[in-house]
C-alpha cells in the first residue's frame, strides 16, 4: 500500500536525505577553505562570530525603516514555523515517537491556530513582496519559488489533517514533508543552516577590525 | 573565447572560498540590502542591489559547485559564465558601488556582500574588463609610485613649502624613527596643509617621525581595480622602505582605503606579518591627546558634525578616536542619523572617483549625503579622508550647497596649544 510506503521506507529514506544532503552542504563549504588571516587583530573574531550570529536577528534601522514589511512578515512566518515544527501535538508525538523517544509539552490547541494564521499570513506576504516588488522579482529564480510554495503546501496540508483528523490527509501531509525534506540540501533552504556560518564568517572577520557588526 | 578571459574566469575561481560558498548558499533573495545601498536608494533602480552586482561570481559557483546548477548546465538549461556577462556587469561593480560596506551591516543572514564585490573584481581586472581611468591610475601607481602622477620631486616642493610656513624642518629617511608617515596624492597636491598640521602637531609632542623617499604614497590602485599581484606591490614598496628604516609604526594618513590596504589586506598580500605596526593618523592623534602630549585649548563653538569615511570606520574599525578628537574640539558636534559603523559612503570611494564614467551616477548617489545634511542642518561637515573631502566639495558644489568641509587632523592643528610642556 502507498500510504505504508509513505509511512515507512519513504520516510527514512528522506530523512537520511535530508540527514546527510545538509552535512554535505556543510562540510562542502567548509572545504572552500579559508586562508589564515596575517593581519594583527585589533579585536576577537570568535566574540565578532558569535555576536553576529545573535545580533543579526535585531535588523538595523535602515531596515527597520525601509523594509518593514518584510521584517514583520518574516518574524510571523519564521517564528509561527518554528511553533508549529516542534510543538504542535502531532508533531510531538511523531519526533518522540520516530526520533528522540522521549516527548515534551505541545502548544494548546488554540495556540496552534492563531501561529498557524500567523505563519500563513506571514509567507502568503513575503511571497507576494517576492513577486511584486521590482528588487526581489530580480532576483528571485526558481528555487526561491519551489521553496516558498512547497513550505505552503506542507503547511496548508498539515492544517488541514489536523482539522478533518482523516487519515488521507495525514498521509499527504506525511508525504509533502519528505518531499520537502529531501528538496531541502538541493536548495536555498538550506539557509536555516548556513545562516549560522555566514554570520560567522562577517562576525569574525568584523571583530578582529574591532567592528560591532 | 579569448584567453585573457579564460583567465579572468580562473582568477574568479580562485576566489571561491568558505565564505563567499557560504554567503551563496545562505542568500534568501530578500533584497534587503538595497536598500542599505546609495546606488539604490537614489536611482530606484533594481540593478544596483548588491547582491545583484555579484551574479557572474554566483553563476560561476552555481554552474560548477551546486547540484541543480551543475545539472542544468549539463542540460544546457542555463549557459556557462560568458564574456557578455563581464561585459555587462562591469559597470556594475566598478561604477555603481564603493566598496563601502553598508550592505553588509543588514543582510539578515549575515553576508559580507561588499566582500564579494571586491574579489570579483579580481576576476574582471583579469579579464581586462575595468574602467579605463582605474587602470591608468593603477598603472600610474606602478610605474610612477602614485596614482595622480607624483613624484618625489613634487612631494620634496610641497615639504619645502611646508618647512617655509611653519620654520620645522621635515625629516626625510631618518633611522630608527618611530613613525614613518604616509600621505595620499591628493593631500600632496590638494591639501598641503595635513602635512603642515601633522608637522606641528608631532613637533609639538615630539614625536619621532620620518617620510620615506622610496614608499611616500599610501594609496592602492591595486585594491581598488581587484588587482592582487599590483596591490601586493604597492604594499611591498611601504613595507620593505619601514623595514629598512627600522621604523616601530607606519601611519595612515587621512585616507580611507589606504587604510585598508596597509593595515587590513597587505600583510595577506604580501603573505606575511610586519615587523612594523600600522597606526592610522586619527588613532595616533587620539593616544598623544590621551597620554597628554598633545593640548588642544579653545573649543569651536560653530555646529558640526562628522562624515565617517567608510574605510576608516565601518571597515577599519577606528570608530571612537575620530569622535573623542571632534568632541575636545567642537561645543557642539551633533552626530548624523545614521553614523559610526552605519554612516552613508561620500559616493567616491573603492575607485569611483578615479572613473570619469562614473560621474553622473557618482552625483545622483550624492543625494544621500545632501539629504543627511538638510535633515541635521548643520553646515560644517568634518572627515577624515582626503578623497571623501574632494568627492564631498564636488557634490556639495553641484548642489550648490554651502556646507564646508573640514579635516578633522587640521581642524585640531588649528586649536593645538603649542609649547604645552
Ligand atoms: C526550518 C527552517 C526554515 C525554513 C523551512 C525556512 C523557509 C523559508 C522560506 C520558504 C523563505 C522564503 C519566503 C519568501 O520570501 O517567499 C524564507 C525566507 C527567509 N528566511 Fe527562512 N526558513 C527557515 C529558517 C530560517 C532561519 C533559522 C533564519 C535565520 C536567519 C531564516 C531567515 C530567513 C530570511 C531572512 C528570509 C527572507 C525573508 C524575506 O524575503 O524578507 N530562515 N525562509
Ligand atoms: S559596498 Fe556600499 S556601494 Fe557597494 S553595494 Fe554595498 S552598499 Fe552599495
Ligand atoms: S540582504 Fe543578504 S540575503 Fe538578502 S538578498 Fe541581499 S545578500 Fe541575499
Amino acid at each position: 500500500m502507498i500510504g505504508e510506503f509513505i509511512d515507512g521506507p519513504l520516510w527514512y529514506f528522506s530523512i537520511t536525505a535530508f540527514v546527510i544532503g545538509v552535512v554535505w552542504r556543510i562540510v562542502a563549504i567548509v572545504r572552500a577553505g579559508l586562508k589564515p588571516d596575517l593581519s594583527i587583530a585589533r579585536g576577537s573574531a570568535g566574540s565578532g562570530a558569535v555576536r553576529a550570529i545573535f545580533s543579526r536577528f535585531v535588523p538595523e534601522r535602515t531596515v527597520t525603516t525601509r523594509s518593514r514589511l518584510q521584517l514583520i512578515a518574516g518574524y510571523m512566518f519564521h517564528v509561527g514555523l518554528l511553533v508549529l515544527l516542534f510543538f504542535a501535538q502531532p508533531h510531538v508525538d511523531f519526533i518522540a515517537e520516530r526520533i528522540t523517544g522521549f516527548d515534551w509539552p505541545a502548544v494548546p490547541h488554540w495556540v496552534f491556530i492563531v501561529t498557524a494564521e500567523f505563519a500563513f499570513a506571514g509567507l502568503i506576504l513575503l511571497w507576494l513582496h517576492r513577486v511584486l516588488n521590482p528588487v526581489t522579482r530580480l532576483l528571485s529564480d526558481l528555487d526561491d519559488h519551489i521553496g516558498s510554495i512547497l513550505v505552503f503546501l506542507v503547511m496548508l496540508t498539515g492544517c488541514l489533517a489536523l482539522a478533518q483528523s482523516h487519515e488521507s490527509l495525514r498521509l499527504l501531509h506525511l508525504f509533502l514533508a519528505e518531499v520537502f525534506l529531501i528538496y531541502f540540501p538541493f536548495s536555498k533552504l538550506m539557509h536555516a543552516f548556513t545562516f549560522v556560518m555566514s554570520r560567522g564568517y562577517t562576525g569574525a572577520t568584523m571583530g578582529r577590525k574591532g567592528v560591532n557588526a | 573565447m579569448s584567453e585573457q578571459f579564460e583567465q579572468g574566469v580562473a582568477a574568479l575561481r580562485n576566489q571561491i572560498d568558505a565564505r563567499i560558498s557560504s554567503y551563496l548558499s545562505s542568500c534568501v533573495h530578500c533584497g534587503i540590502c538595497a536598500e542599505a545601498c546609495l546606488f539604490y536608494t537614489e536611482t530606484q533602480d533594481p540593478r544596483y542591489t548588491p547582491i545583484h552586482k555579484i551574479e557572474p561570481l554566483k553563476k560561476l559557483w552555481k554552474t560548477e559547485n551546486t547540484f541543480w546548477g551543475k545539472m542544468a548546465k549539463s542540460m544546457g538549461l542555463i549557459e556557462p559564465l560568458t564574456e557578455s556577462d563581464f561585459a555587462q556587469w562591469e559597470e556594475l561593480i566598478y561604477d555603481s558601488c564603493t566598496l563601502c560596506g553598508r550592505c553588509s551591516m543588514v543582510c539578515p543572514v549575515g553576508n559580507d556582500i561588499t566582500y564579494m564585490i571586491r574579489k570579483i573584481r579580481e576576476g574582471f581586472s583579469v579579464a581586462g574588463y575595468a574602467p579605463d581611468g582605474m587602470k591608468e591610475a593603477t598603472k600610474r601607481a606602478l610605474n610612477i609610485g602614485s596614482p595622480m602622477g607624483v613624484t618625489l620631486k613634487t612631494l620634496k616642493a610641497a615639504l619645502a613649502h611646508v618647512e617655509r610656513d611653519t620654520g620645522l624642518s621635515i625629516p626625510i629617511d631618518k633611522a630608527n624613527a618611530d613613525y614613518m608617515t604616509l600621505f595620499s596624492s591628493m593631500e600632496i597636491v590638494n591639501f598641503p596643509e595635513y602635512i603642515e598640521s601633522i608637522a606641528k602637531i608631532f613637533d609639538t609632542a615630539g614625536v619621532s617621525w620620518t617620510i620615506s623617499s622610496k614608499a611616500f604614497e599610501a594609496t592602492n590602485s591595486g585594491i581598488q581595480i581587484g588587482n592582487r599581484d599590483a596591490a601586493a606591490e604597492l604594499v611591498g614598496r611601504v613595507v620593505n622602505a619601514a623595514e629598512t628604516l627600522g621604523v616601530k609604526y607606519v601611519v595612515s594618513p587621512e585616507c580611507g582605503h589606504a587604510y585598508t590596504a596597509i593595515r587590513w589586506e597587505g600583510p595577506n598580500l604580501i603573505g606575511r606579518a610586519y615587523d612594523f605596526e600600522v597606526i592610522h593618523i586619527l588613532e595616533l592623534l587620539d593616544k598623544l591627546k590621551v597620554e597628554g602630549r598633545i593640548k588642544l585649548s579653545g573649543k569651536d563653538d560653530t555646529p558640526m558634525t562628522l562624515h565617517d569615511p567608510c574605510q576608516i570606520v565601518r571597515r577599519g574599525g577606528v570608530v571612537d578616536p575620530p569622535r573623542n578628537l571632534l568632541n575636545s574640539v567642537a561645543d557642539h558636534f551633533t552626530e548624523m542619523q545614521d553614523h559610526g559603523v552605519m554612516n552613508w559612503c561620500c559616493g567616491g570611494g573603492g575607485g569611483v572617483s578615479a572613473n570619469e564614467r562614473a560621474e553622473p551616477l557618482r552625483l545622483k548617489a550624492f543625494d544621500r549625503k545632501k539629504h543627511q545634511l538638510e535633515e541635521l542642518g548643520v553646515n560644517t561637515m568634518v572627515t577624515a579622508c582626503a578623497n571623501c573631502r574632494i568627492i564631498l566639495e564636488e557634490g556639495l558644489e553641484h548642489n550648490e550647497m554651502d556646507t564646508e568641509v573640514v579635516s578633522l587632523t587640521e581642524l585640531l592643528a588649528e586649536h593645538l596649544q603649542s609649547g604645552n610642556t
